[in-house]
């Protein structure tokens, strides 16, 4: 069966990892490639890069990050942030990415989700959410990093993306994201239980039994965190550790 | 020299940083010559079937990957792994290579995702020389939605998802194939690309 799977996040600003608290307060951390590595040898199940440069020629040197990663560490990568176009998911797959995760952009144009499908297969297709509560099992997307309220419900957006061939979902909680209190269980549950495709929790990992408690009560199949990581309050094998001891399958 | 066949279809640059990686001298061809040359060929491949068995045939490749796959070792990927086989049903019945008996069509898993997307644990079935060094709980990366269906004999290794879905094939003697991902399967999949090497005398 299918293990679950633990997933560290790099965010790269100009070649650099950084690591804001709640989008903001952004302080650098160490080199992507050494840190992706790192992850690697704690037995990583996939890495994701995310992009947050704002200009062009960082975009090269953040391409230069995942080139240098794919040739030496052999899991899947996923690299997110600044896809805008069918070109930049092909320029992100030939770098060496093994998926491309879009958030925004696919709320302003979703066709980039179904052409991004069609050409290049769904499997390398991940939408990113970023989401906030609004009212009882109620939620609405937020873009740009969590600051702008599209006035988007959640259900409604995970159906849509499902139908234009989304092959996966990384879902992040704006409620829980910095707070260390753990994945945000109901928002989690409200969305596997709503789409087919494989979900990823993202947000809010602040203990070990977290990891735990998001596979044993929601759906997602896999469990995604930063700053934890970056700043070695965890490694990614005690986590795995943790949660084969209480049953999980994990690699 | 390992040759990795580029015939236009898929990811093959991650398959030539593995070796890279592992220090086999290798070379990205669509050569014959060099097929003929080499002592080794990788057969990668994502998309489908019939368009990926047409991208062969229009290389002029798929007489010599035939023949060669008989005198020395030949590593299918993926849809290259599936490629081996006689048929494929994706589409359209399409002929494959023919190197293993069998045939492709999609993985029958009611209430399961598909495609089958993850890692996933080898269950060995038969001794195979690729699987050397490997211990009884390695899990290998999987991104697919048909499978193999063969004899027993051929299979060096399935995976339950949830019914027996074929990992690792041979015809028992230079051919292989792994419908998991070995180049993105972390030190479980490098030891598998190393024994591969080490198979060239």
């Amino acid at each position: 069966m299918l293990a679950k799977r633990i997933i560290p996040c790099l965010d790269v600003r100009d070649g650099k990892v950084v690591k804001g608290v709640n989008f903001e307060g952004i302080k650098e951390v160490g080199d992507p490639v050494a840190c992706a590595e790192e992850y690697n040898k704690q037995g990583a199940d996939e890495i994701v890069f995310y992009d947050i440069t704002a200009s062009f020629e960082g975009r090269g040197v953040f391409l230069d990050v995942v080139r240098e990663t794919a040739k030496k560490v052999f899991v899947p990568l996923t690299v997110g942030g600044g896809i805008k176009t069918v070109d930049d998911i092909r320029e992100t797959l030939r770098a060496g990415a093994d998926k491309v995760s879009v958030n925004s952009q696919a709320v302003k144009n979703p066709d980039l989700i179904r052409a991004g499908a069609d050409i290049f297969g769904s499997q390398c297709i991940c939408v990113g959410i970023d989401a906030k509560k609004i009212a009882d099992h109620k939620w609405t997307v937020y873009i740009n990093g969590g600051r702008v309220d599209m006035k988007l419900d959640l259900i409604d957006w995970v159906h849509t993306i499902e139908k234009l061939g989304a092959g996966e979902i990384c879902l992040n909680s704006i409620d829980a994201d910095g707070t260390k209190a753990g994945f945000d269980i109901e928002m989690l549950k409200a969305v596997c239980d709503n789409c087919s495709i494989p979900v990823i929790a993202s947000g809010g990992a602040g203990k070990i039994n977290d990891f735990y408690e998001v596979f044993e009560k929601t759906g997602a199949t896999a469990a995604l965190a930063a700053s934890l990581f970056h700043f070695k309050e965890l490694t990614v094998g005690e986590v795995k550790d943790y949660c084969r001891n209480k049953g999980v399958i994990v690699r | 020299m390992i040759a990795i066949i580029d015939y236009g279809a898929g990811n093959i640059f991650s398959v030539k940083n593995a070796l890279d990686y592992l220090g086999f001298e290798n070379k990205l061809t669509s050569d014959k010559d060099d097929l003929i040359k080499a002592d080794a060929l990788i057969l990668p491949g994502v998309g489908a079937f019939p368009e990926a068995m047409k991208m062969l045939g229009n290389s002029g490749l798929t007489d010599v990957i035939k023949e060669e796959g008989k005198k020395k070792p030949l590593l299918g990927i993926c849809l290259g792994m599936q490629m081996l086989f006689e048929k494929g049903y994706e589409f359209e019945e399409t002929d494959g290579l023919g190197l293993i008996g069998g045939k492709v069509d999609k993985i029958v898993a009611p209430g399961y995702i598909i495609p089958h997307m993850g890692w996933n644990k080898l269950e060995k079935l038969n001794d195979c020389p690729l699987m050397n060094g490997l211990g009884d709980n390695e899990y290998v990366y999987f991104v697919h939605s048909f499978q193999a269906y063969c004899d027993d004999a051929n299979i060096a290794a399935y995976c339950e998802y949830p019914d027996k879905v074929p990992a690792l094939v041979t015809d028992g003697k230079f051919v292989f194939g792994a419908q998991f991902h070995p180049e993105k399967s972390g030190n479980t999949g490098l030891q598998i690309l190393k024994n591969f090497g080490g198979l060239i005398k």
